[in-house]
């Protein structure tokens, strides 16, 4: 009987560990994968492993999905490029188009969804003016007050559908909600974004960024939000720091295993080419007021995904091991299980969020608009 | 979790049940079909949320793939529910083949297909066809494969609406038939099961020969459909075209160029087979 | 001052699958996985541009041989129209000079 996700995190971690399973094994393995939208990245894992004919078939398909999503992805990039080419600020990349764009190990596989990108707060307005009047873009419905919110308290324009191709587009101005504790330093991201692998053809190359990776993140004598032309991706410390704010500091942990998966290919990958990066990772983390998410993100990957990090990050803290059982919480049937654990993620995401009298008012007005739709 | 599983061409499901009935139902009509070991997909029938489970008792349509906003269905309809499951990890999960929203008959190893939209009659029609010495190859999709172009049965229940019900009991007296759901979306639905040689011959593919656009309520037509039209429809109705990238495009290219189609309206099943027989005798 | 003369040139031949039908034309675009449905005088438009970057007048002058394009201006405004809409969808791209 397959209680939780731990056997996901073995095959992740150790493809040889799915050497043992059974047919009533790899069926549990197969559904919590799907479930956890890391169906590609296990069978990328899995592409030199021995498996059952019916699984190698599963494990097939799922590969060539991926490659669909990426390509997908890459041309989403490639239209915002084009409908953002009159304007002369910094476009940054954000997450999985990001990781596939950079041909990082983090995107191999990847579930990729929504095209995220990061601009300069103030320039919002145009940002949004040219998706909409020269790229198609249009808003997808939200009422006045979702509107506001978004605009007033979040770290994004509300969400935005290309009417032809039926994508939506997340307009980022900072890593975190406004009115979330820690306050990165946006400006800073913008000023030491870097460009990814070199392009191709007009669009984002398929990117052996490996050589250059090392070279990224030298601290940026003279930041600049101003673009040369294309898009940008965060640099290899701040990526990581993103990576963890979003995982730790925001939300109820939705996804986590796919979000942790993504910390510890971007720790392997980074320090491997760059022996400071550890140290440089701690000092921009602070920088930016995530440490402690920072932490408790690579402390969780290498309990996890057995990560190499620093002996002096290692260590239990409390709550790491609530942060475990909520990550493990499937079952073989890709049902979510462990319901308590989950309220209370739930509820901690929107203490994250907002401060108290904020919070009573937000959760006022959407229980007033549930009613009223019963 | 009550469990069933079953092979259905070449994909292989599991479901999973918070109740029995389903399941013993699900195991009585697909009784001859074989089981699978480890399965393509899952399908589970779950409790809705905590509000809705107090309204009445429901049945919501979980797995592999979902849809964000589905409305659960009356647990009087958990087969339904169960047969949707299946359709949908389908339609947003198989991969290795091209989908076609269609039924299929096989004669001689050439496969007869039919498409349209709910309504149109070609599920009705692919089971009278069935019982008028074709193979039923399936009624909800047909699976092209994507080198030879091959059609690739997917015999799952026949789902017969409204006035087909009573017309297939007629026309099919020793088959076997599932539970009447009444009041669902679509009106009354009865599955029916498929013919066995549709069930023991699964494997066996034949080769598109006749591509036709069923039309319900008509007098007796046929017009003839060019492919660029032809390309359009069935894309739309394709619910993996786009996923599939070069391979589908290929695939599809491949049909509408080298299947004749022809849409055809009728007003009995009588007409409906005349038209086929003639059709299929003129230009395969 | 004059604005800058405004060249076009064509997604590469290989990356794009064109399949005739009757009276439309298919487009695969390798690139961004879609399938267009184009009619005339697309085809051509993308056929008479080969592999250098054009204008679009440049373009007229090559399409009349073949077909009858009315005034020169009403035959420029037209190829033009229709070149901003192929690059909008990425079937040709803006460049700033001869290639």
């Amino acid at each position: 009987m397959i209680g939780d996700a731990m056997v996901l995190v073995a095959a992740l971690r150790d493809p040889a560990t799915t050497r043992a399973l059974d047919a009533h094994g790899w069926t549990a393995l197969i559904a919590m994968a799907r479930a956890e939208q890391l169906i590609g990245t296990l069978a990328h894992r899995l592409s030199a492993e021995p498996v059952p004919t019916q699984v190698s078939e599963i494990l097939d398909d799922a590969r060539s999905n991926a490659e669909h999503q990426k390509r997908s992805a890459l041309w989403e990039a490639d239209c915002a490029t084009r409908a953002l080419a009159d304007y002369d600020g910094k476009v940054v990349l954000l997450k999985g188009t990001a990781y596939v764009a950079a041909g990082l190990r983090a995107g191999e596989g990847r579930h990729i969804g929504d095209l995220d990108i990061l601009v300069a707060r103030e320039d919002l307005p145009v940002v949004e003016a040219f998706l909409l009047e020269k790229g198609g873009w249009e808003w997808v419905k939200e009422d006045a007050y979702d509107d506001a919110y978004y605009r007033d308290h979040m770290h994004e324009l509300p969400p935005l559908i290309h009417k032809d191709r039926d994508r939506m587009i997340d307009v980022h101005h900072t890593i975190l909600p406004l009115t979330a504790g820690p306050r990165p330093d946006a400006w800073g991201l913008l000023g030491a974004s870097v460009k990814p692998s070199p392009l191709q053809g007009g669009g984002l190359g398929e990117g052996e960024s490996t050589a250059s990776v090392g070279q990224l993140d030298s601290p940026p004598s003279q930041p600049s939000p101003q673009k040369r032309g294309g898009l940008y991706i965060l640099s290899p410390t701040d990526m990581a720091i993103h990576c963890a704010a979003h995982l730790i500091a925001d939300g109820d942990l939705a996804g986590g295993l796919r979000n942790l998966w993504d910390m510890h290919c971007l720790l392997t990958e980074f320090s491997t080419t760059d022996s400071d990066y550890f140290a440089t990772l701690q000092q921009r983390a602070t920088h930016h007021q995530l440490w402690p998410a920072v932490h408790r993100a690579a402390r969780l990957a290498h309990e996890l995904y057995g990560t190499d990090i620093p002996k002096e990050w290692q260590g239990w803290y409390r709550q790491d091991k609530w942060f475990i059982r909520r990550l493990t919480a499937r079952d073989g049937w890709g049902r979510p299980t462990r319901k308590f654990t989950r309220l209370i993620f739930y509820v901690r995401s929107h203490w994250l969020r907002m401060p108290p009298a904020m919070l009573a008012r937000h959760l006022f007005t959407k229980w007033r608009k549930a009613k009223d739709k019963i | 979790m009550h469990e069933f599983r079953v092979q259905v061409g070449p994909a292989a499901f599991r479901i999973g049940s918070r109740w029995r009935q389903p399941v013993e139902q699900l195991a009585a009509l697909y009784a001859d079909y074989p089981k699978p070991e480890i399965p393509d997909f899952t399908v589970r029938l779950d409790a809705p949320s905590l509000l809705r489970r107090f309204l009445r008792k429901s049945v919501a349509i979980n797995g592999d793939f979902m849809l964000p906003d589905a409305v659960p269905l009356p647990f009087g309809q958990a087969l339904l529910a169960a047969e949707m499951g299946m359709n949908l990890q389908m339609a947003l999960g198989w991969r290795r083949h091209l989908l076609l929203h269609a039924s299929a008959v096989e004669r001689e190893g050439r496969a007869l297909i039919m498409t349209g939209a709910s309504g149109s009659g070609k599920s009705t029609l692919s089971a009278l066809l069935g019982q008028r010495g074709w193979r039923f190859m399936g009624d909800e999709f047909v699976l092209l494969d994507l080198d030879s172009g091959a059609a690739t049965p997917f015999p799952r229940m026949i789902s017969l609406k409204n006035e087909a019900i009573a017309a297939m009991q007629v026309a099919a007296p020793a088959a076997r038939f599932g539970p009447l759901m009444t009041a669902t979306p679509k009106g009354d639905i009865m599955h029916m099961v498929p013919p066995v040689a549709a069930i023991t011959r699964m494997a066996e593919s034949a080769q598109p020969a006749l591509l036709l656009f069923p039309s319900f309520g008509h007098l007796p037509a046929v017009r003839e459909v060019a492919p660029g039209e032809n390309f359009m429809r069935m894309t739309q109705a394709s619910t993996n075209y786009v996923a599939l990238g070069e391979a589908g495009f290929r695939a599809m290219t491949r049909f509408v160029k080298s299947v004749p189609a022809r849409a055809i309206d009728y007003q009995t099943g009588d007409e409906a087979i005349a038209l086929v027989e003639r059709l299929w005798e003129r230009l395969v | 001052m004059v604005a800058p003369t405004k060249y076009y040139i064509a997604e590469p031949a290989d990356q794009l699958w064109v399949e005739p039908l009757d009276a439309i034309t298919l487009i695969y675009q390798r690139r961004s996985g879609i399938t267009h449905m184009v009619v005339e005088p697309v085809p051509e438009i993308l056929t008479a541009m080969g592999v250098d970057a054009v204008t679009a007048a440049a373009l007229v002058a090559k399409l009349s041989d073949q077909f009858d394009l009315g005034t020169d201006e009403d035959a420029e405004a037209v190829v033009t129209a229709r070149l901003e809409e192929l690059a909008e969808l990425g079937l040709v791209h803006r460049t700033q000079c001869d290639a």
